[in-house]
């Protein structure tokens, strides 16, 4: 409990970093990913190959070499901090699970519904936009709740790039009090706060929308 | 009666999951008391017939990974071997060394959960540390310095203390407290280990290293465009570390230490490992 007050505005800084990285991240990987998952269901089969490319780079390479690609390359040419480069590789490599999640709702929407919508006169951007898309989010609801939260943890890997996140605050904590033990359930418990009320909200919405349809 | 003994096995999961959750944490605490009053070092080693030293692998000249063998190799290891005969010719039991590659972070905690017996590995004795682990006399001496690119115009510490600058440390080093006193202005960037600071360093995420000189001659050697500025600015001798309140294992390793200062193995260790570093005047490094 002394460890806690005495660092308490390094833990709440770290804490900061985590959420803003997270926000940041989670907004960009959404938006991105719902773009390739579209990408790959498009009828033109070559912008469907550069969705798949894209998806299965980053879905097959840990996250920790992008960052360290992103830290350590991509910094020589375009400088970035370390709390950047985690966060856009954070962004880059879980928006590619969440197209597939994506992808996989929106193939799990029945065909006659963007039939339908077509038939009546939609384009295949309107029908996917107004039709098809607000179904195929609620069926991958579920599994997007898990990337999110998977993202926030991820996020911990802000710490190997000296991205003031909670995990290198914890780090520098351990370091110089040598108490590891507390330090590191401390740091547990900041990220419980963050990702236990996601996942109650995931669940929330879940059910919000089971009711609804 | 379905949704009736969904609820039900809703309820004993919970409580099998929660006990499992109590149980556990009650063995991790108790394992880590039963680790804090810890059994005597020296017991242990002759009783195993073996001594377990924590070193580092990322570090030239001290201790460095050989990846083709998977072994570490350097100034550390070679003391530890020595130190190791030495121990088992002084107490008579045969003992074998022992190496488990450690970072700058983990080396306590895993002194404190004896899964090393002692620890060789660039560690400044200071006085915070020395509350909570041992140290034996000095075995190797250093202080703290800065590597920068030759062309970058900074000639010491000095010149680094403004908002402009970033300075890279490796986490759990001195390093980054003792920048604190000389380059309060500067930013600091923490790293996990010397490997990734130096390619940060590279990359332009700093605009210099700092930790021991000792260390940074490994890296000046290796890259030829970098060099260390200024004179060292602190003074930290290096200790070999063991729990706390092994006052037998202590005697044993000063005594043995001791030896091989005065037997001429440690001069020919420092003329092994830091006769070919540039810029180094190795000579200083002998015990007289």
């Amino acid at each position: 409990m002394a460890l806690l007050q005495n660092n308490f505005p390094t833990f709440l800084q770290g804490f900061g970093y985590t959420l803003l990285s997270s926000i940041i991240a989670l907004i960009g990987s959404m938006i991105l990913g719902t773009g390739f998952a579209i990408m790959q269901i498009v009828p033109q089969k070559w912008i469907q190959k550069i969705g798949n490319i894209y998806v299965q780079v980053f879905r097959n390479i840990p996250l920790l070499i992008i960052t360290f690609f992103f830290f350590l390359v991509v910094s020589k040419y375009i400088k970035m901090s370390g709390f950047t480069s985690g966060t856009v590789a954070l962004m880059l490599y879980t928006s590619a699970f969440i197209a597939e999640t994506v992808r996989a709702g929106i193939l799990a929407v029945n065909t006659g519904q963007m039939e339908g919508a077509r038939a009546n006169g939609l384009s295949f951007a309107q029908a996917m936009r107004y039709i098809v898309l607000p179904q195929a989010f609620r069926i991958s609801l579920p599994s997007l709740g898990n990337q999110f939260i998977n993202l926030v943890k991820n996020s911990s890997i802000l710490a190997f790039v000296g991205g003031l996140d909670l995990m290198y605050q914890g780090n520098m904590i351990a370091a110089n009090t040598f108490d590891t033990f507390s330090t590191y359930i401390i740091v547990a418990i900041f990220y419980l706060i963050l990702t236990l009320p996601l996942s109650y909200y995931i669940q929330h919405l879940e059910r919000k929308l089971k009711r609804a349809a | 009666m379905e949704k009736a003994k969904k609820r039900q096995f809703g309820i004993i999961a919970t409580i099998v999951l929660a006990a499992v959750i109590v149980l556990g944490l009650m063995w991790a605490t108790a394992t880590a008391t039963k680790n804090e009053e810890h059994k005597d070092t020296l017991e242990r080693v002759e009783r195993l017939g073996r001594i377990v030293w924590g070193v580092k692998a990322d570090t030239r000249l001290f201790g460095l990974m050989d990846t083709k063998t998977g072994i570490s190799q350097g100034f550390d290891i070679d003391i530890a071997r020595a130190l190791t005969v030495q121990i088992s010719k002084q107490t008579g039991v045969p003992m074998s060394a022992e190496f488990v590659p450690v970072s700058s972070s983990s080396k306590m905690q895993l002194l404190k959960n004896t899964n090393i017996d002692g620890s060789v590995s660039t560690m400044t004795i200071t006085p915070e540390r020395e509350k909570i682990i041992d140290f034996t006399d000095q075995y190797f001496d250093a202080g703290q310095s800065i590597l920068v690119r030759k062309n970058s115009g900074i000639k010491n510490i000095r010149d680094m203390n403004s908002s402009k600058y970033t300075i890279i440390v490796v986490v759990g080093t001195t390093a980054a407290t003792e920048l604190a006193k000389f380059a309060p202005k500067a930013k600091m960037l923490a790293v996990q280990d010397y490997a990734t600071g130096m390619q940060a360093l590279k990359s332009g995420q700093g605009q210099a290293m700092s930790t021991d000189n000792a260390i940074l001659y490994g890296f000046a050697t290796e890259n030829p465009e970098y060099h260390i500025a200024g004179n060292a600015f602190t003074h930290g001798p290096y200790g070999i570390a063991f729990d706390n309140n092994q006052g037998p294992m202590i005697k044993q390793t000063n005594r043995a230490l001791k030896t091989i200062k005065e037997n001429g193995i440690y001069n020919q260790l420092i003329k092994k490992w830091f006769s070919d570093v540039p810029g180094l005047d190795w000579h200083s490094l002998e015990v007289k």
